[in-house]
Protein backbone atom coordinates (compact mmCIF):
# COMPACT_ATOMS: atom_id res chain seq x y z
CA UNK A 1 0.00 0.00 0.00
CA UNK A 2 2.71 2.26 1.08
CA UNK A 3 4.57 1.86 -2.53
CA UNK A 4 1.37 2.63 -4.48
CA UNK A 5 1.43 5.92 -2.90
CA UNK A 6 5.09 6.48 -3.25
CA UNK A 7 4.32 6.03 -6.56
CA UNK A 8 0.92 8.02 -7.07
CA UNK A 9 3.07 10.51 -4.95
CA UNK A 10 6.18 10.66 -7.39
CA UNK A 11 3.37 10.67 -10.81
CA UNK A 12 1.80 13.30 -9.32
CA UNK A 13 5.25 15.27 -8.75
CA UNK A 14 6.15 14.67 -12.35
CA UNK A 15 2.93 15.51 -13.78
CA UNK A 16 2.91 18.91 -11.90
CA UNK A 17 6.76 19.99 -13.17
CA UNK A 18 5.94 18.77 -16.81
CA UNK A 19 2.49 20.58 -16.81
CA UNK A 20 5.00 23.94 -15.22
CA UNK A 21 7.48 23.37 -17.85
CA UNK A 22 5.41 23.06 -20.82
CA UNK A 23 3.27 26.13 -19.36
CA UNK A 24 6.52 28.27 -18.92
CA UNK A 25 7.40 26.93 -23.05
CA UNK A 26 4.51 27.90 -24.05
CA UNK A 27 3.53 24.32 -25.02
CA UNK A 28 0.08 24.51 -23.12
CA UNK A 29 -1.67 27.51 -22.59
CA UNK A 30 -2.03 28.40 -19.06
CA UNK A 31 -6.21 28.38 -18.90
CA UNK A 32 -5.54 24.66 -20.47
CA UNK A 33 -2.87 23.74 -17.86
CA UNK A 34 -5.21 24.62 -14.89
CA UNK A 35 -7.37 21.46 -14.73
CA UNK A 36 -4.18 19.43 -14.74
CA UNK A 37 -2.83 21.06 -12.18
CA UNK A 38 -5.40 21.02 -10.05
CA UNK A 39 -5.97 16.79 -10.56
CA UNK A 40 -2.10 16.44 -10.04
CA UNK A 41 -2.51 18.36 -6.91
CA UNK A 42 -5.62 16.49 -5.39
CA UNK A 43 -3.53 13.56 -6.59
CA UNK A 44 -0.41 14.46 -4.21
CA UNK A 45 -2.58 15.39 -1.74
CA UNK A 46 -4.49 11.85 -1.09
CA UNK A 47 -1.46 10.13 -1.86
CA UNK A 48 0.73 11.86 1.25
CA UNK A 49 -2.73 12.18 3.67
CA UNK A 50 -3.85 8.80 4.26
CA UNK A 51 -6.50 9.49 6.40
CA UNK A 52 -7.90 12.10 3.78
CA UNK A 53 -7.62 9.15 1.50
CA UNK A 54 -9.55 6.34 4.19
CA UNK A 55 -12.52 9.04 4.61
CA UNK A 56 -12.80 8.91 1.10
CA UNK A 57 -12.88 5.27 0.82
CA UNK A 58 -15.65 4.93 3.86
CA UNK A 59 -17.25 7.88 2.22
CA UNK A 60 -18.29 5.57 -0.90
CA UNK A 61 -18.28 2.53 0.91
CA UNK A 62 -15.35 0.75 -1.11
CA UNK A 63 -13.81 -2.02 0.72
CA UNK A 64 -9.87 -0.97 0.50
CA UNK A 65 -7.39 2.21 -0.02
CA UNK A 66 -6.00 1.28 -2.97
CA UNK A 67 -8.86 0.42 -5.02
CA UNK A 68 -10.11 4.08 -3.93
CA UNK A 69 -7.00 5.65 -5.29
CA UNK A 70 -7.29 4.13 -8.36
CA UNK A 71 -11.16 4.76 -8.72
CA UNK A 72 -10.36 8.38 -7.97
CA UNK A 73 -7.14 8.74 -10.28
CA UNK A 74 -9.79 7.38 -13.08
CA UNK A 75 -12.26 9.50 -12.68
CA UNK A 76 -10.33 12.76 -12.61
CA UNK A 77 -9.18 11.27 -15.72
CA UNK A 78 -12.19 10.66 -17.73
CA UNK A 79 -13.79 14.29 -16.24
CA UNK A 80 -10.68 15.65 -17.80
CA UNK A 81 -10.82 13.72 -21.12
CA UNK A 82 -14.43 15.27 -21.37
CA UNK A 83 -13.73 18.60 -20.89
CA UNK A 84 -10.87 18.43 -23.36
CA UNK A 85 -13.16 16.48 -25.41
CA UNK A 86 -15.53 19.31 -25.38
CA UNK A 87 -12.85 22.12 -26.02
CA UNK A 88 -11.69 20.26 -28.60
CA UNK A 89 -15.27 20.32 -30.17
CA UNK A 90 -15.79 23.93 -29.73
CA UNK A 91 -11.68 24.61 -31.61
CA UNK A 92 -13.17 22.23 -34.26
CA UNK A 93 -16.32 24.21 -35.21
CA UNK A 94 -14.50 27.94 -35.19
CA UNK A 95 -11.82 25.96 -37.42
CA UNK A 96 -14.60 25.09 -39.76
CA UNK A 97 -16.35 28.67 -39.42
CA UNK A 98 -13.12 30.28 -40.04
CA UNK A 99 -11.78 28.37 -42.68
CA UNK A 100 -15.16 28.61 -44.67
CA UNK A 101 -14.85 32.57 -44.55
CA UNK A 102 -11.22 32.32 -44.99
CA UNK A 103 -12.47 30.34 -48.10
CA UNK A 104 -15.24 33.31 -48.99
CA UNK A 105 -13.21 36.02 -48.53
CA UNK A 106 -10.62 34.96 -51.14
CA UNK A 107 -13.35 34.38 -53.62
CA UNK A 108 -14.64 37.58 -53.56
CA UNK A 109 -10.96 38.91 -53.71
CA UNK A 110 -10.54 37.20 -56.43
CA UNK A 111 -13.55 37.97 -58.10
CA UNK A 112 -12.99 41.98 -57.69
CA UNK A 113 -9.53 41.28 -58.62
CA UNK A 114 -10.78 39.89 -62.13
CA UNK A 115 -13.61 42.92 -62.43
CA UNK A 116 -10.67 45.34 -61.76
CA UNK A 117 -8.70 43.84 -64.47
CA UNK A 118 -11.91 43.50 -66.71
CA UNK A 119 -12.04 47.25 -66.59
CA UNK A 120 -8.56 48.06 -66.62
CA UNK B 1 -17.33 35.76 -61.43
CA UNK B 2 -20.90 34.11 -60.42
CA UNK B 3 -23.49 36.83 -61.68
CA UNK B 4 -25.33 38.53 -59.56
CA UNK B 5 -28.42 36.93 -58.30
CA UNK B 6 -32.13 37.21 -59.88
CA UNK B 7 -35.77 36.29 -58.83
CA UNK B 8 -36.08 32.35 -59.10
CA UNK B 9 -31.52 32.68 -59.56
CA UNK B 10 -30.01 29.09 -59.29
CA UNK B 11 -26.75 27.80 -58.29
CA UNK B 12 -25.50 24.33 -58.90
CA UNK B 13 -22.74 23.63 -56.34
CA UNK B 14 -20.14 20.59 -56.89
CA UNK B 15 -18.21 19.61 -53.73
CA UNK B 16 -15.25 18.10 -54.71
CA UNK B 17 -11.98 16.28 -53.05
CA UNK B 18 -9.58 14.87 -55.39
CA UNK B 19 -11.65 14.98 -58.27
CA UNK B 20 -9.20 16.13 -61.13
CA UNK B 21 -10.56 13.19 -63.50
CA UNK B 22 -14.52 13.35 -63.31
CA UNK B 23 -14.50 17.43 -62.12
CA UNK B 24 -14.21 18.75 -65.60
CA UNK B 25 -17.05 16.35 -67.30
CA UNK B 26 -19.53 17.18 -64.44
CA UNK B 27 -18.82 20.71 -64.56
CA UNK B 28 -19.12 20.67 -68.48
CA UNK B 29 -22.39 18.54 -68.37
CA UNK B 30 -24.02 20.55 -65.76
CA UNK B 31 -23.34 23.34 -67.99
CA UNK B 32 -24.62 21.78 -71.23
CA UNK B 33 -27.80 20.74 -69.44
CA UNK B 34 -28.93 23.85 -67.57
CA UNK B 35 -26.88 26.78 -69.56
CA UNK B 36 -26.48 29.68 -68.02
CA UNK B 37 -27.10 28.46 -64.66
CA UNK B 38 -23.70 29.30 -62.56
CA UNK B 39 -21.78 26.46 -61.56
CA UNK B 40 -19.05 26.36 -58.31
CA UNK B 41 -17.53 24.06 -57.44
CA UNK B 42 -15.80 23.98 -53.68
CA UNK B 43 -12.59 22.01 -53.46
CA UNK B 44 -12.15 20.73 -50.05
CA UNK B 45 -8.39 21.09 -49.94
CA UNK B 46 -7.59 18.58 -52.38
CA UNK B 47 -4.10 17.55 -53.67
CA UNK B 48 -4.90 17.44 -56.79
CA UNK B 49 -5.26 19.37 -59.95
CA UNK B 50 -9.12 19.60 -59.62
CA UNK B 51 -8.96 23.38 -59.03
CA UNK B 52 -7.37 24.52 -62.87
CA UNK B 53 -9.35 22.00 -64.12
CA UNK B 54 -12.80 22.91 -62.71
CA UNK B 55 -11.91 26.57 -63.76
CA UNK B 56 -10.43 25.55 -66.86
CA UNK B 57 -14.25 23.60 -67.73
CA UNK B 58 -16.16 26.46 -67.01
CA UNK B 59 -16.97 26.63 -63.33
CA UNK B 60 -16.03 28.78 -60.68
CA UNK B 61 -14.07 27.62 -57.41
CA UNK B 62 -14.47 28.02 -53.55
CA UNK B 63 -11.19 27.12 -52.59
CA UNK B 64 -11.27 26.14 -49.13
CA UNK B 65 -8.04 26.33 -47.24
CA UNK B 66 -7.88 22.86 -45.60
CA UNK B 67 -9.69 19.71 -45.44
CA UNK B 68 -13.44 20.10 -43.87
CA UNK B 69 -15.11 16.98 -45.19
CA UNK B 70 -18.31 17.19 -46.79
CA UNK B 71 -20.51 18.50 -44.40
CA UNK B 72 -18.02 21.73 -43.87
CA UNK B 73 -17.62 21.66 -47.95
CA UNK B 74 -20.74 21.74 -48.66
CA UNK B 75 -21.91 24.34 -46.22
CA UNK B 76 -19.30 26.36 -47.51
CA UNK B 77 -21.24 26.28 -50.51
CA UNK B 78 -24.76 27.18 -48.88
CA UNK B 79 -22.72 30.38 -47.39
CA UNK B 80 -21.60 31.77 -50.23
CA UNK B 81 -24.68 31.01 -52.35
CA UNK B 82 -26.79 32.73 -49.35
CA UNK B 83 -24.56 35.77 -49.32
CA UNK B 84 -24.50 36.02 -53.01
CA UNK B 85 -28.51 36.25 -52.69
CA UNK B 86 -29.38 32.90 -54.92
CA UNK B 87 -32.77 31.70 -54.29
CA UNK B 88 -31.89 28.42 -55.05
CA UNK B 89 -28.88 25.59 -54.41
CA UNK B 90 -28.86 22.14 -56.09
CA UNK B 91 -25.83 20.16 -55.04
CA UNK B 92 -24.38 17.94 -57.61
CA UNK B 93 -21.37 15.38 -56.88
CA UNK B 94 -18.07 15.79 -57.88
CA UNK B 95 -17.44 12.34 -59.07
CA UNK B 96 -19.72 12.30 -61.68
CA UNK B 97 -22.37 9.91 -59.82
CA UNK B 98 -25.42 12.70 -60.18
CA UNK B 99 -27.06 13.21 -63.61
CA UNK B 100 -27.28 16.56 -64.60
CA UNK B 101 -30.22 15.78 -66.96
CA UNK B 102 -32.31 15.38 -63.70
CA UNK B 103 -31.15 19.12 -62.39
CA UNK B 104 -34.15 20.46 -64.49
CA UNK B 105 -37.03 18.27 -63.04
CA UNK B 106 -35.25 19.37 -59.15
CA UNK B 107 -35.72 22.92 -59.84
CA UNK B 108 -39.28 22.87 -61.58
CA UNK B 109 -40.38 20.80 -58.30
CA UNK B 110 -38.28 23.02 -56.21
CA UNK B 111 -40.54 26.25 -57.97
CA UNK B 112 -43.48 24.32 -58.32
CA UNK B 113 -44.18 22.45 -54.47
CA UNK B 114 -42.80 25.67 -52.59
CA UNK B 115 -41.12 22.92 -50.12
CA UNK B 116 -38.11 23.64 -48.79
CA UNK B 117 -36.28 20.92 -50.03
CA UNK B 118 -36.06 18.38 -53.09
CA UNK B 119 -34.36 15.47 -53.48
CA UNK B 120 -33.30 13.12 -56.24
CA UNK B 121 -34.11 10.03 -55.34
CA UNK B 122 -32.79 6.03 -56.91
CA UNK B 123 -35.44 4.96 -55.53
CA UNK B 124 -39.33 6.58 -56.06
CA UNK B 125 -39.76 5.04 -59.33
CA UNK B 126 -37.63 1.77 -60.72
CA UNK B 127 -34.66 3.03 -62.72
CA UNK B 128 -31.92 0.59 -62.86
CA UNK B 129 -29.55 2.18 -59.93
CA UNK B 130 -28.12 -0.18 -57.97
CA UNK B 131 -26.47 -0.01 -54.74
CA UNK B 132 -24.06 -1.94 -52.74
CA UNK B 133 -25.42 -4.41 -50.18
CA UNK B 134 -24.12 -2.73 -47.06
CA UNK B 135 -25.67 0.27 -48.50
CA UNK B 136 -28.71 -0.97 -48.82
CA UNK B 137 -28.84 -2.28 -45.74
CA UNK B 138 -27.95 1.61 -44.47
CA UNK B 139 -30.80 2.90 -46.82
CA UNK B 140 -33.40 0.38 -45.49
CA UNK B 141 -32.21 0.81 -41.78
CA UNK B 142 -32.41 4.57 -42.28
CA UNK B 143 -35.50 4.34 -43.69
CA UNK B 144 -37.00 2.76 -41.04
CA UNK B 145 -36.09 5.00 -38.43
CA UNK B 146 -36.72 8.22 -40.13
CA UNK B 147 -40.04 7.30 -40.97
CA UNK B 148 -41.50 8.79 -37.71
CA UNK B 149 -39.48 10.99 -37.33
CA UNK B 150 -40.32 13.06 -40.69
CA UNK B 151 -44.03 11.70 -40.44
CA UNK B 152 -43.73 10.81 -43.70
CA UNK B 153 -41.99 7.72 -46.29
CA UNK B 154 -38.01 9.21 -47.10
CA UNK B 155 -37.63 6.66 -50.25
CA UNK B 156 -33.90 7.56 -50.93
CA UNK B 157 -32.26 9.50 -47.30
CA UNK B 158 -28.23 8.88 -48.08
CA UNK B 159 -29.00 10.91 -51.69
CA UNK B 160 -26.87 13.94 -51.87
CA UNK B 161 -28.43 14.84 -55.03
CA UNK B 162 -30.44 17.49 -53.52
CA UNK B 163 -31.58 21.10 -53.89
CA UNK B 164 -33.00 23.71 -51.17
CA UNK B 165 -34.30 27.06 -51.75
CA UNK B 166 -33.32 30.04 -49.71
CA UNK B 167 -35.07 29.27 -46.75
CA UNK B 168 -33.10 25.80 -46.31
CA UNK B 169 -30.33 27.81 -47.40
CA UNK B 170 -30.94 30.27 -44.53
CA UNK B 171 -31.17 27.47 -42.07
CA UNK B 172 -28.48 25.56 -43.49
CA UNK B 173 -25.44 28.20 -44.28
CA UNK B 174 -25.61 28.55 -39.95
CA UNK B 175 -25.79 25.11 -38.83
CA UNK B 176 -24.98 22.17 -40.92
CA UNK B 177 -24.32 18.53 -40.31
CA UNK B 178 -20.32 18.07 -40.79
CA UNK B 179 -19.62 14.42 -41.06
CA UNK B 180 -22.40 12.37 -43.19
CA UNK B 181 -25.06 15.17 -43.64
CA UNK B 182 -27.90 14.06 -45.83
CA UNK B 183 -29.79 11.86 -43.06
CA UNK B 184 -29.39 14.79 -40.12
CA UNK B 185 -30.20 17.54 -42.58
CA UNK B 186 -33.74 16.08 -43.44
CA UNK B 187 -34.08 15.88 -39.86
CA UNK B 188 -32.98 19.41 -38.87
CA UNK B 189 -35.80 20.05 -41.74
CA UNK B 190 -38.40 18.52 -40.40
CA UNK B 191 -38.01 20.23 -36.83
CA UNK B 192 -38.44 23.49 -38.70
CA UNK B 193 -41.52 22.53 -39.76
CA UNK B 194 -39.83 22.63 -42.92
CA UNK B 195 -41.22 19.81 -46.36
CA UNK B 196 -39.26 17.77 -48.26
CA UNK B 197 -40.35 16.13 -51.57
CA UNK B 198 -38.83 13.38 -53.64
CA UNK B 199 -37.89 13.64 -57.47
CA UNK B 200 -37.08 10.20 -59.36
CA UNK B 201 -33.08 10.43 -60.46
CA UNK B 202 -30.58 8.70 -62.58
CA UNK B 203 -27.32 7.65 -60.45
CA UNK B 204 -24.82 6.58 -62.62
CA UNK B 205 -21.72 4.48 -61.90
CA UNK B 206 -18.32 6.34 -60.68
CA UNK B 207 -16.93 7.45 -63.93
CA UNK B 208 -13.61 7.61 -61.88
CA UNK B 209 -11.65 6.41 -58.57
CA UNK B 210 -13.49 4.22 -55.82
CA UNK B 211 -16.06 5.29 -52.79
CA UNK B 212 -13.97 5.31 -49.91
CA UNK B 213 -17.27 3.80 -47.94
CA UNK B 214 -15.69 0.28 -46.93
CA UNK B 215 -17.86 -2.17 -44.64
CA UNK B 216 -16.50 -1.04 -41.71
CA UNK B 217 -17.34 2.78 -42.38
CA UNK B 218 -20.56 1.95 -43.04
CA UNK B 219 -21.27 0.12 -39.73
CA UNK B 220 -19.84 3.73 -38.02
CA UNK B 221 -21.63 5.70 -40.62
CA UNK B 222 -24.76 4.49 -39.65
CA UNK B 223 -23.86 4.50 -35.82
CA UNK B 224 -22.68 7.86 -36.42
CA UNK B 225 -25.62 9.19 -38.21
CA UNK B 226 -28.11 7.58 -35.74
CA UNK B 227 -26.34 9.67 -32.87
CA UNK B 228 -26.68 12.75 -34.97
CA UNK B 229 -30.91 11.69 -35.83
CA UNK B 230 -31.76 11.64 -32.02
CA UNK B 231 -29.55 14.74 -31.06
CA UNK B 232 -31.28 16.86 -33.70
CA UNK B 233 -34.58 15.45 -32.34
CA UNK B 234 -33.66 16.07 -28.34
CA UNK B 235 -32.33 19.55 -29.33
CA UNK B 236 -34.99 20.67 -31.10
CA UNK B 237 -38.02 19.18 -29.22
CA UNK B 238 -36.29 21.04 -25.95
CA UNK B 239 -35.95 24.25 -28.03
CA UNK B 240 -40.02 23.38 -28.50
CA UNK B 241 -40.84 23.03 -25.46
CA UNK B 242 -38.84 26.51 -24.13
CA UNK B 243 -40.23 28.14 -26.39
CA UNK B 244 -43.71 30.25 -24.99
CA UNK B 245 -47.23 29.13 -26.80
CA UNK B 246 -48.03 31.03 -29.88
CA UNK B 247 -44.53 32.17 -30.89
CA UNK B 248 -44.27 29.74 -34.24
CA UNK B 249 -41.77 26.99 -35.35
CA UNK B 250 -39.71 28.85 -37.22
CA UNK B 251 -35.95 29.63 -36.79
Amino acid sequence: MDHLLNVTTGLSIVLIVMVLVSVRRAHIRVEYSVSWLIAASAMLVLSRARPVLDAVRRLIDLPDTPLTLFLLGGGVLLIMFFRFSVVISHLRDDNIALAQRVAILEYHLRSFRNREKQEA
Amino acid sequence: MIPAANPDSLLVIVPAFNEQDAIAGVVRSVLQHVPGVPVLVIDDCSADDTIPTARQAGAEVLALPHHLGLGGCVQAGYKLAYELGFEYVIRVDGDGQHDPRDIPRIFEKLKSSGCEMVIGSRFVAENGSRTGAVRSLGIRFFRLVLRPILGKAVHDPTSGFVGVNRRALGVFSRSFPLDYPEIEALVVLQRRRFRFEEVPCTMLPRTTGRSSITAFKSLYYIFHVLMGVFVNVLKFDSRLHRRPPGSGAGG
